[in-house]
């Protein structure tokens, strides 16, 4: 034997340089091959995979854009424009953007349906809930302002419509207003703020919310769709016998999951980027004008079922205006699910060994919500009113009556293993 | 939770009939990118009749001439270009937006994406539904948008047309099928009857025959280039995208057999050492 077949290879010197100084491949094993997650994982849990992919996809676009976009409300339009004509490929980065933003909020509500079935709220797990409320409330923020800057006539009226919900807050409003603005109407100004949270702050705060909402899922372990503690029933090593490592079993899993993603994302985005105006609303193709409403204002569809709750609150109380009251029930729509890991009394974690009434409230939940999502996108009308009413009243028993019945539905025996 | 449905259900096919702006019925108009032939038409026609007025502020004639079928650069420069403006240079027009505003009242507004703000359709209907209409400025009026501020530019082309009244009293068209009058002829003055006679009864846009340069089938085939035209110009690289999303999407399902082998592979171990 010589002494070059005995020495290491260069990537594990390397390796092993590394580590002496970084904790790499300590790091590489606390989040990846020696992390045990479930071995029941079933297809919601492939959400929070696509929600990171999401994210990186949304990060790196989003650099390339900013290269050739000018935030000037003499500049802006035309430089979006610029990008989709004479940048190449400038048109593929817009698109994967702007659908990007769609599918952002797409897998995030569906990543937190999950969450509400499965119960991965419930203790030990509230912190990694409420950190990813606020990613949620970033992610909203970050949509809203982003979606000032191509300065079209939507955009304009959109962030106009929801800065002067500011304005119905008793006594502060109107200054406040002023405030959010730096302007007495939505102005240069005001884009350049939102440029500077949509590409800085927000991003920023982004990467370090899901950051801290990874290192506390490894933390604790994930849930399954059993709802059952894997950690309670471990081998002699210390490994949860219904635990497989993270890697490499669910990182093909994920993989599969990502491609699947991406067929499906890849078809809005070169065949229909526009989404039949509910990804980009045709009004947005003409440069904002102050003096020219368009026809119809609507959010873009992921802020839809909020607006609608917004809209309806038809009616003062205390002598205070309907629209601050709409904006509270809005307010109060978008935070309430913060409030689930102390709203839910039921014994057992997940919807499969829930009773009845979870269950069906659960589906009225995602109904109301579909249904006030359609609302939103319509002019207000009557009937349109009166089912946005009942729709809120649904969304919010869900939450309010949880103590109430979820302690007193009957339910069943979760298992001692996790079922396949 | 059926009664969620049924609730939804009607939300959702009311909103078919809220929907209409104007209550003008749009024939119906299907773009056709691949038809190199009718996009080069419409880049002449617009260059003759509506870059007077109208910028492509956003689109360079360059991009344009290479994008509809390599159309020779000297080509583009004589028969296209009547300004001074060099080949790379955008589509703009001559006309100053103060000069427009002191002879229109208002800038004609730039077309780059007239048909993503609208849509192709509905610039086919428009260039199609000016008519006869002593009471407007130009002495034209617009079928698809009323009351619009300019004048019939492409009348030497159609002709001149009239709207085809039936008898403002008489709502149920069939009813009366064959025997229509111009609203003039009715004798309809008044200027609001004008207006009910034009929502309700006036259903149609006739050209006279002979009056214009085209017949109707080669003004139809005009308006058609043009809308076609425009849709180029609204998003250029459409045609681009569609042919690359083939290859990615075609990759992607390659990716997608080789990932699903791949994971079918490394969770073999999982089912095989089930617990019971």
């Amino acid at each position: 034997m010589t002494e070059s077949t005995n020495r290491p290879s260069f990537i594990s010197r390397c390796q092993n340089w590394i580590d002496a100084r970084f904790p790499w491949t300590d790091t590489l094993n606390r989040h990846a091959a020696k992390y045990y997650a479930p071995r029941n994982f079933n297809f919601w849990y492939v959400f929070g995979a696509l929600a990171f992919f999401v994210l990186i996809l949304q990060l790196v676009t989003g650099v390339w854009l900013t290269m050739s976009y000018v935030p000037t409300s003499e500049g802006a339009f035309g430089s979006i424009e610029y990008t989709m004509r004479e940048v190449s490929f400038g048109w593929l980065i817009r698109y994967l953007h702007s659908t990007g933003a769609s599918a952002f909020f797409v897998v995030v509500y569906i990543h937190m349906f999950r969450g509400f079935a499965y119960g991965s709220y419930r203790s030990p797990r509230e912190l990694i809930w409420l950190i990813g409320m606020g990613i949620y409330l970033v992610l909203m923020a970050e949509g809203f302002f982003g979606y000032l800057l191509p300065w079209g006539n939507m955009s304009y009226w959109g962030a106009q419509v929801i800065v002067s919900l500011v304005g119905a807050i008793p006594f502060f409003g109107p200054d406040m207003m002023e405030w959010v603005r730096g302007d007495f109407v939505m102005s240069e100004i005001t884009l350049n703020r939102f440029f500077a949270l949509h590409v800085f702050a927000l991003p920023g705060a982004l990467v370090v919310l899901v950051f801290v909402h990874i290192v506390a899922l490894h933390h604790v372990g994930s849930n399954n769709p059993d709802g059952i503690e894997i950690k309670d029933k471990k081998d002699e090593k210390g490994v949860p016998l219904d635990g497989i490592p993270f890697h490499p079993y669910y990182t093909v899993h994920d993989f599969f999951a990502i491609v699947v993603f991406l067929i499906i994302f890849c078809a809005v985005v070169f065949y229909a980027p526009e989404m039949f105006g509910y990804f980009i609303e045709k009004p947005n193709f003409e440069i904002a004008n102050p003096i020219k409403t368009p026809e119809h204002i609507a959010p873009v569809w992921y802020y839809t079922p909020f607006y609608a709750m917004l809209r309806a609150a038809t009616f003062p109380l205390f002598g205070i205006d309907a629209k601050f009251w709409g904006l509270v029930v809005m307010a109060g729509a978008i935070l309430i699910p913060a409030a689930l890991p102390w709203l839910d009394r039921s014994p057992v974690r997940s919807i499969r060994y829930k009773g009845r009434i979870s269950k069906l409230m659960l589906g009225m939940l995602v109904t109301s919500f579909i249904v006030l999502g359609y609302l939103g996108t319509i002019p207000p009308s009557p009937f349109a009113t009166f089912t946005a009413q009942v729709g809120t009243m649904i969304y919010f028993s869900y939450f309010l009556l949880m103590p109430w019945y979820t302690q007193r539905e009957k339910t069943k025996a979760e298992p001692e293993r996790v079922t396949d | 939770m059926h009664w969620l449905w049924v609730s939804a259900v009607c939300v959702l096919s009311g909103s078919v009939f809220a929907a209409s702006d104007s209550t003008w019925e749009m024939e119906s108009m299907k773009p056709d990118l691949n038809d190199v032939d009718s996009l080069q038409r419409g880049l002449a026609l617009y260059a003759n009749f509506c870059i007077g007025c109208h910028s492509l502020q956003y689109q360079r004639y360059e991009r344009t001439a290479d994008d509809l079928g390599e159309i020779p650069h000297d080509l583009v420069l004589d028969s296209i270009i009547f300004t001074d403006q060099q080949i790379g240079d955008y589509m703009t027009t001559s006309m100053s937006e103060e000069d427009a505003k002191n002879w229109f009242g208002v800038a004609p507004p730039d077309l780059t994406m007239v048909t993503r703000v609208r849509s192709p359709k509905w610039v086919y209907n428009f260039l199609k539904t000016f008519y006869v209409d002593e009471s407007r400025p130009y002495g034209v009026n617009n079928k698809v948008f009323p009351n619009v501020g300019m004048p019939h530019v492409l009348l030497p082309l159609q002709g001149i047309s009239e709207e085809v009244c039936y008898g403002y009293a008489t709502i149920d068209v069939i009813e009366r099928q064959g025997t229509f009058h111009s609203a003039a002829e009715e004798g309809v003055t008044d200027s609001i009857d004008r207006l009910q006679g034009r929502e309700l009864n006036c259903p149609e846009v006739r050209t006279i025959p002979g009056s214009g340069l085209y017949s109707v089938e080669e003004f139809d085939q005009a308006a058609f280039d043009l809308a076609n035209f425009l849709h180029y110009v609204s998003d250029p690289s459409r045609q681009q995208r569609k042919a690359l999303g083939t290859w990615v999407i075609g990759f992607l399902v390659i990716l997608l057999v080789l990932a699903y082998f791949l994971n079918r592979e490394y969770w073999k171990d999982i089912h095989n050492d089930k617990p019971d």
